[in-house]
């Protein structure tokens, strides 16, 4: 359980000083992946080297198990720090050190003799999956690699929690998949809570349980992810899940303006799901009620999160009225959401 | 046989060129030792005391940071006279390779040193910090992180460093700390053998070489951020 507790970062510098960290009250459970997201300069890199005493915030608390972050200091810091894993945007892997020798290096920190270290963090490479790569060196592996040996090198002293800083923003979208993948297996396997920063919100969707949004130092809006996708209050939150759930909306809208200049007497509809209708077959059903209706699909994208699908659906449906009312009336029946965007 | 020749190569005394060479090559390396050691520090104060917001460790990195100046801009021919009575107090003579070292020391310390703190600012700060992170101390840092993340650069520096001692080392042998320098001056120029000046050149810049040589298949050996 990590409690952020009132907690304000203000930097002070010649120019006046800067509130990195407003005020900000979080409460992150056991096991669960938490996602903090907002655009660069938004504070949550701050927030988060607060965690690990990189930073110590000007005012408010923060506690992780019961232990007052704030509160330590010298040799109790170090030993908090061995427990609280950290991946960044750039690795940070040492270049001079093999896979296995970055690995071990929290565990020379820590003190562990040399052939339990040689165990230990072979184990870590086969569970991020480098197996053979041991003794290449960072400079022989790909990005999606490094970032491989950085979670095999934050899970060695086995931490109490994994912070991950923009983990994925340095890679390629397919790349960032396998990251977060393993991540969320790490997360499943070893009950491990992960504290996710990032400003994509794709990342947060995909492996994250709940989510923060921060805009100017302040957490303006939390939640379930699946709620907050569902529906987002504020602007900004907006602005982040519609870049996700809908990254080609222009297309779309450019495609439905042609097609009801094209097929003038159809009647599209936009289906848009969330949760568990996703899995049922609305689509066949309708067609099967109302065999003389013409159905298209024009566009769609359904998403996974932890909590069920969300994502949407347009449809052009062509046929006779009483088919087309009774069409709407089914999709209402079946508790998806239907707006009718054109209607001849 | 004429005087002023370059070539007259049976008035070399062999047994005194080579003894003169390992005069050089022990001057040289005796004090890089020194050197090496003295400069890292020197290199790592400066380094650990920058950009601190401690007002007492702002005031010893600017006295470090005016001496490690001061020294480097002392030309060498002259520091070596400013340190005789330090050298006659540590050495107890002020002739002879042995009593060359405090001033070749002296003079290339601060040189490396400045090269150190370089090589340390060129880590990514983020490795740092990941250490950091990690609960590493301050110690652990610097020799789990500091010293090998930057030892291509330590090596590279400590090459370009002996290569100037060398050249320091003659300097020091004109006026009596003997070697190559010293045999040059003396038994060439003075008497007049420009043969044993010859020799005595194509030797260091043998010695010269050969430490190039070593330095830079150090360098590569150790670097693995481009494989």
């Amino acid at each position: 359980m990590i409690e952020f507790k009132d907690v304000t970062k203000t930097f002070t510098s010649k120019d006046g000083d800067l509130t990195a960290v407003s005020d900000v009250n979080l409460n992150i459970d056991d096991g669960e992946i938490y996602g903090i997201v907002g655009y660069s300069g938004a504070g949550k890199s701050t927030l988060t080297r607060m965690l690990n005493g990189l930073e110590t915030p000007t005012s408010g608390e923060i506690d992780i198990n019961g232990d007052q972050i704030t509160a330590l200091s010298g040799i109790e810091l170090r030993k908090k720090r061995q427990k609280i894993g950290m991946i960044f945007q750039h690795f940070n892997l040492l270049w001079s050190r093999t896979v296995i020798q970055n690995i071990m290096f929290p565990l020379e920190v820590a003190g562990m003799s040399r052939k339990a270290r040689q165990e230990k963090a072979q184990h870590l490479v086969d569970l991020v999956g480098l197996t053979g790569r041991e003794h290449s060196y960072p400079s022989e592996l790909s990005g999606g690699q490094k970032q491989r040996v950085g979670i095999a090198r934050a899970l060695a002293n086995d931490p109490e929690i994994l912070i991950s800083d923009e983990a994925t923003s340095a890679l390629d979208p397919q790349t960032t998949d396998e990251v977060l993948d393993l991540l969320l297996e790490i997360n499943k396997k070893m009950n491990l809570s992960i504290v996710l920063i990032t400003h994509e919100m794709h990342a947060i969707r995909k492996i994250c349980d709940h989510v923060a949004v921060m805009d100017d130092g302040k957490v303006v809006e939390q939640g379930t992810v699946f709620n907050v996708f569902r529906n987002p209050k504020q602007e900004i939150t907006k602005r982040f899940v519609s870049e996700e759930v809908d990254p080609a909306l222009t297309d779309t809208n450019r495609i439905v303006e042609d097609l009801i200049k094209s097929y003038p007497d159809g009647t599209i509809v936009q289906l848009v799901f969330h949760g568990d209708q996703a899995k049922l077959p609305i689509v066949s059903e309708m067609i099967h009620e109302f065999p003389k209706l013409q159905v298209s699909i024009i566009e769609g994208s359904i998403h996974q999160t932890q909590e069920g699908s969300i994502g949407s659906l347009y449809l052009q449906i062509t046929g006779n009225k009483e088919s087309m009312d009774g069409a709407l009336d089914l999709l209402k029946k079946m508790r998806v959401e239907t707006e009718v965007i054109h209607r001849d | 046989m004429t005087s002023g020749s370059y070539f007259a190569f049976k008035t070399v005394d062999w047994a005194n060129m080579s003894a003169a060479t390992w005069e050089t090559i022990w001057m040289t390396i005796v004090s890089m030792i020194a050197v090496a050691i003295l400069g890292v520090l020197l290199g790592l104060l400066l380094f650990e005391t920058t950009a601190s917001e401690n007002i007492w460790v702002k005031v010893l990195n600017a006295v470090v940071s005016f001496l490690v100046n001061v020294f480097r801009s002392i030309p060498f021919i002259i520091l070596i006279m400013l340190l005789l009575p330090i050298t006659k107090n540590l050495v107890g003579t002020i002739i002879g390779p042995t009593a060359a070292l405090p001033s070749l020391i002296v003079s290339a310390a601060p040189f490396y040193a400045r090269m150190v703190e370089l090589a340390f600012h060129e880590i990514d700060r983020g490795v740092i910090e990941a250490a950091e992170s990690m609960g590493a101390t301050g110690w652990q840092i610097v020799y789990k992180v500091l010293l090998p993340e930057s030892m291509p650069a330590l090596v590279s520096g400590a090459t370009v460093t002996t290569i100037s001692l060398i050249g320091y080392t003659a300097m020091a042998g004109a006026i009596g700390a003997g070697g190559l320098g010293n045999l040059a001056y003396i038994d060439g120029f003075q008497a007049n053998n420009n043969t044993i000046v010859l020799v005595a050149t194509v030797i260091i810049v043998i010695i010269v070489f050969a430490f190039q040589f070593i330095g830079d298949f150090l360098v590569r050996r150790i670097d693995k951020r481009t494989l």
